[in-house]
């Protein structure tokens, strides 16, 4: 089993599906932050079989939208003094802004500099998103 | 009502007020011809046109306005790198309303959300043309005599063709209305609008000739294969000749169907229609003028009389 006692402020990110957690390393930019972060890859999960875990030694600001969007069934858990403070579920969120680069190759975003890419999610049962500009779907 | 970027901006009760606008300025245009003196309009068209830029040019002169703008890109600030959002903050300074045309898809919204005075999308790529949907729905109105119990034929770019999404989008809202979709395998209408049919419990058949599919349309509506949406120049010439409306195929549809075009037309439609009674594509570009107007003056708040 693994082990979160060492953590005695911060994040785990749990139920990762066995081998995203690297695309979520950076989707998240942990590569930017100071404090130490470990990635468990494979890690034996009754529920998953197997799963990745990461854990974050400090309690940053994460843009769960983006989490939700990657898998809605990941679980954020919220660690003080080395205790599990919060589990926070996480939904496909409603609009995701710069996460995805719309692919339609006439969209008015792949020349127009400074716009903010935006999907709504338009079909929450298939997970299916749209770019707010040219409709172009896409599915999470 | 500040923009109109996607005909479903407007509500079924919002697009009554505008034709019954278009059809009070029809009958008696001396009225109107004063009400927007004194008005700035804004034609921002980053591709060419000359229907819609003309038509809009015209309907806000024949309402005592005056015009402002640019008819290509490069003779913008498009062409020293400019983008669209600082092109229309920086054109809203100038005009008391903005209306815009530009190849991309999206280009409307971007601009609209930059944007604090009325906005008018005249075309955004393959996307939408919500004033040539207006254009249609006062057509199809003024000659039918209604909107609903209709059997509507679309032929042609049914992929690329932004009138044809625009259309059957507001066409859905209203009761009755069945669709005949007739274009080659690689110009179907795209999937999230067929979607959106089935959603609606909107009847539509897929079809890929003419022949056999107009026989019991009240409206053909025809589109051009266009060019300027292909990448590629073989694919163009090879799926342009693909629906053609000649008198044979004519014969068989019923002596009321009407037969609209959005112009400009290539070949599909052949000269030798236009002396047919039901060749309606002319008078379709009079009521854009109307309709245009209308538009005008219900954005800039100056409807009432």
């Amino acid at each position: 089993m693994l082990n979160i006692d060492s953590l005695e402020k911060g994040l785990v990110i749990d139920h990762i599906k066995a081998g995203k957690s690297m695309s979520i390393y950076q989707f998240l930019n942990l590569d930017k932050l100071d404090c130490s972060v470990a990635i468990i890859k494979n890690a034996k999960s009754k529920k998953m079989g197997k799963k990745d875990i990461i854990k974050i030694d400090d309690k940053v600001d994460l843009n769960l939208d983006v989490l939700g969007f990657i898998d809605p069934d990941i679980t954020v858990n919220i660690i003080e003094n080395g205790k599990i403070v919060e589990k926070k579920r996480l939904n496909l969120p409603l609009k995701i802004y710069d996460v995805l680069k719309c692919k339609n190759p006439r969209c008015i975003t792949s020349v127009e500099y400074g716009l903010p890419h935006i999907f709504e999610l338009v079909d929450p049962k298939l997970g299916i998103y749209r770019c707010i500009y040219c409709e172009q779907e896409y599915k999470a | 009502m500040k923009y109109l970027i996607d005909p479903m901006d407007l509500t079924t009760q919002e697009v009554r007020g505008i034709l019954q606008l278009a059809h009070e300025i029809m009958e008696d245009p001396k009225k109107y011809a004063h009400k927007c003196e004194g008005k700035k309009l804004a034609t921002l068209f980053f591709e060419p046109s000359t229907r819609t830029r003309l038509s809009f040019e015209a309907a806000m002169l024949e309402l005592g306005g005056s015009v402002i703008g640019f008819s290509s890109a490069d003779s913008s600030s498009a062409a020293k790198g400019e983008n669209v959002a600082d092109t229309v903050r920086v054109v809203q300074c100038y005009a008391d309303i903005i209306v815009m045309r530009h190849p991309k898809e999206g280009s409307a919204k971007a601009a609209a959300m930059n944007l604090e005075i009325p906005f008018i999308n005249a075309g955004d790529g393959g996307h939408q043309h919500p004033t040539q949907t207006l254009t249609d729905l006062l057509s199809i109105e003024s000659i039918k005599g209604r909107l609903d119990h209709l059997s509507i034929g679309l032929c042609g770019d049914l992929m690329f063709g932004r009138t044809v999404h625009s259309l059957i989008r507001a066409m859905m809202r209203y009761q009755d209305i069945k669709f005949t979709l007739i274009s080659p395998e690689e110009l179907h209408l795209p999937n999230y609008l067929l979607k959106e049919m089935k959603q609606n419990g909107v009847p539509y058949v897929e079809t890929r000739q003419l022949e056999g599919a107009i026989d019991n349309l009240d409206i053909l509506y025809m589109t051009r294969v266009q060019k300027e949406r292909f990448f590629n120049e073989a694919d163009y010439l090879r799926l342009r000749d693909s629906c053609i409306l000649d008198s044979k195929k004519l014969s068989s549809a019923r002596p009321d169907m009407i037969i609209l075009h959005p112009l400009p037309r290539v070949n599909e439609i052949p000269n030798e229609i236009d002396k047919d009674p039901r060749a309606c594509y002319f008078k379709q570009v009079l009521y854009g003028k109307y309709v245009r107007m209308a538009l005008i003056l219900t954005m800039l708040g100056e409807s009432e009389c």
